[in-house]
């Protein structure tokens, strides 16, 4: 059987799961359906929302991130964790007294104002639009490679599948298929990072492999990485080499951003109890660090197998030559991802070899003068397409890389299928039905939301076709705009006394600043070509635009504390409904005993 | 009667308030250690942390990279369990 065929069985078998999942739990009752997260033990839930949360930015693109820039990527897995720490000790216990069902609707009541709430509605639209540009870009990786088709195609066929799968509910509210979901995920991702640590160090946990001795060379994993990159005149691995400043800003607003994005919050408002919601957090991380403590792993070994395939004899020898690429089947995976137009390279000099270095290096460029090199020949590496490709250039038998495919396609489908939703109720329940036509009849309401979807997925798709960045980093904008709008809302809505105007004011500024400044850099409407400014030489100081969210986060808290403040204080029911959300009794009755 | 009542609600109301307080202070304390190992060790005091060799790096690679995420874990589960005991001591939890 040819890998293609393995690949669509294995899609095709996880799919027949989720499916089955769905039917056999719809098969229940109505009012479990729509109670989804209700009764359903802490743990259950926290597998559930992990598999929610983590999409193509965690799967399929940020080891991809961290294999090519190394410590400096460290970002992504502090601020897509550190997130929950906020969530459980600021927000999640409080939303859940509060016993509402979306975000917007705290803002709306806490801060007794539509205008808040309509505010609170645009922001998580558009951070939710930016998101699923995000998911598209993975999904148009996966699919290319899965059908082996170029990225357009696969992208345009991705973009039909993530529709239907959204209209059809998404499996969406059905915990047990999140859970098979999950499931599928984690083993994906998890099962070749074994495979390849086991093979360079003998070691089955990837995350302690990590840190372990390379086998073949007897050194550290690490310092060998570090010499062999640092030879072809690349960057140490583990070393700092962007602005300290740009790092800690830009993980801070990925965490303030986690905390802000409402399909993940959305879910501790259903736990049963306060005391759920706390512990539902702490399940949630327990089940997306056995993917993030792996994720180093992944990208730090994938790095070194992909640069030895390149200088199988050693980095001062001769490099791979493209006979051995052509024929051997340990180079196969390179003819494959070619299709997709996410690779390339191309023999230069014409010496028959392909020599993949750092050709902005100057002791590179002298060693390419006296060996007649001209110019890195690996012409295009997307970093996207590192964890797909990765158990294929460490030659893992095919079953893996058939796994691999189900769990790149369960991260991108489900969460981009979540968000659509998330967007479509925005704008039919919140923003038409809400604030435009209040009369809007039932079924006017759903046209509404399947316009809105149908919508919002060509724009993603149009996007996606040319992204603002890897998935990730598209990804870290998303985060960047609820960090700026959603969270300073959300966290005064609980701890302080900020008043209605404060806190619409507050929204606005944080949102409209964040907008433009990332308008500014990647083009308005992402639209390539139409930015002013260039992340590699920010408008404001050295911060890039992915890291601007945390000054937007600060501006919301400034402006919102100095308006409150200047005009007059909270009435007594809101300042009661504060004080009650401060306190768990009293939860489940949402009244005295 | 009624004197009584208030009474009550009073001492109800000032229990509450203590209760905040020590909320606030947990939170202040976990959000101390939150900050320390992932900007502190993780980012700006890893120079500090560079004697330190943790398996062929230093031991701010590994806060960056792992260390970080284990204290997360840690700290969530510490919050629930000791604001789950706080609910007890003040009366505040669900029934």
């Amino acid at each position: 059987m040819d890998q293609f065929t393995i690949n669509l069985l294995f899609v095709g078998a996880s799919f027949a799961l989720y499916i089955g999942i769905a039917i056999w739990a719809r098969a229940g009752s109505t009012s479990e359906f729509y109670a989804a997260g209700r009764g359903v033990h802490p743990v259950t839930n926290g597998m559930a929302t992990a598999a929610d949360w983590m999409s193509a930015a965690s799967f399929i693109s940020m080891a991809g991130l961290i294999a090519f820039t190394g410590y400096d990527n460290s970002t992504y897995l502090m601020g897509w964790t550190g997130g929950y720490v906020l969530l459980a000790l600021l927000l999640a216990p409080y939303l859940r007294k509060f016993g509402k069902f979306t975000v917007s609707e705290f803002i709306g009541d806490r801060f007794y104002s539509p205008t808040a709430r309509m505010v609170a509605v645009v922001a998580l639209l558009v951070a939710s639009l930016t998101y699923v540009i995000g998911q598209m870009t993975g999904v148009g990786v996966a699919f290319g490679r899965f059908l082996e088709v170029s990225n357009e195609l696969g992208l345009f066929i991705g973009a039909g599948v993530v529709f239907a799968y959204a209209v059809f509910g998404g499996m969406k509210g059905v915990t047990y298929t999140q859970v098979a979901q999950y499931c599928v995920l984690i083993m994906a991702y998890t099962i070749p990072a074994i495979f390849i640590s086991l093979q360079l160090t003998g070691n089955p946990i990837p995350g302690l492999g990590l840190f372990s001795e390379h086998q073949a060379s007897g050194q550290p994993l690490l310092q060998k990485l570090d010499q062999i990159v640092t030879e072809l005149g690349f960057k140490e691995y583990t070393a700092h080499h962007g602005d300290t400043f740009n790092m800690v800003l830009f993980t801070l607003s990925l965490m303030i951003g986690t905390a802000g994005l409402p399909h993940v919050i959305m879910r501790f408002f259903t736990v049963p109890r306060v005391a759920d919601a706390r512990w539902s957090a702490g399940w949630t991380l327990v089940f997306i660090a056995l993917l993030y403590l792996t994720a180093p792993a992944v990208g730090a070994m994938a790095r070194l197998n992909i640069t030895e395939q390149f200088w199988p004899n050693g980095t001062d020898a001769q490099a791979v030559s493209v006979e051995t690429i052509d024929s051997d089947p340990a180079y196969d995976w390179m003819a494959t991802w070619e299709q997709t137009g996410l690779l390339g390279w191309e023999d230069k000099n014409g010496d028959g070899r392909i020599q993949y270095y750092n050709d902005a290096s100057p002791e590179m460029q002298e060693r390419a003068e006296t060996e007649g090199w001209d110019g890195n020949e690996l012409t295009n590496f997307n970093r996207d397409i590192l964890v797909l490709a990765n158990p294929e250039i460490a030659n893992l038998p095919s079953w893996v890389i058939g796994l691999v495919a189900a769990g790149g396609l369960a991260a991108a489908l489900s969460t981009a299928a979540g968000l659509l939703l998330a967007i479509s109720s925005a704008v039919s329940h919140d923003l038409i039905k809400g604030q435009l036509n209040p009369k809007i009849s039932e079924k006017g309401e759903l046209l509404s939301a399947r316009v809105a979807m149908a919508a919002a997925i060509i724009v993603a798709t149009y996007l996606g076709l040319n992204p603002p960045g890897f998935a990730a980093q598209t990804v870290a904008l998303a985060f960047g705009l609820a960090a700026a709008s959603i969270f300073p809302a959300l966290m005064m809505g609980i701890f302080t006394k900020v008043n209605n105007k404060g806190a619409v004011a507050g929204m606005l500024t944080g949102l409209i600043v964040t907008v433009i400044y990332i308008f500014l850099h990647k083009g308005w409407f992402f639209i390539p070509g139409t930015n002013s400014f260039d992340d590699s030489d920010p408008l404001f100081f050295t911060i890039k635009s992915t890291s601007f969210g945390a000054v937007g986060a600060l501006l919301n808290f400034v402006v919102a504390f100095t308006v409150s403040g200047m005009t007059e204080d909270l009435p007594e029911a809101i300042e009661e409904l504060v004080e009650s959300v401060r306190v768990p009794r009293g939860a489940a009755a949402a009244q005295d005993h | 009667m009624s004197d009584q009542k208030s009474q009550s609600a009073q001492a109800q109301k000032k229990s509450d308030t203590d209760y905040w307080k020590a909320n606030l202070r947990i939170i202040m304390i976990s959000l101390v250690i939150w900050a320390l190992v992932s900007f502190g060790f993780g980012i700006l005091l890893r120079p500090m942390l560079s004697g330190i060799s943790v398996g062929g790096t230093d031991l701010g690679f590994w806060f960056a990279q792992q260390g970080s995420i284990l204290v997360f874990l840690v700290l969530i589960f510490f919050y629930a369990w000791r604001m789950n005991r706080l609910d007890r001591e003040f009366g505040t939890e669900e029934e």
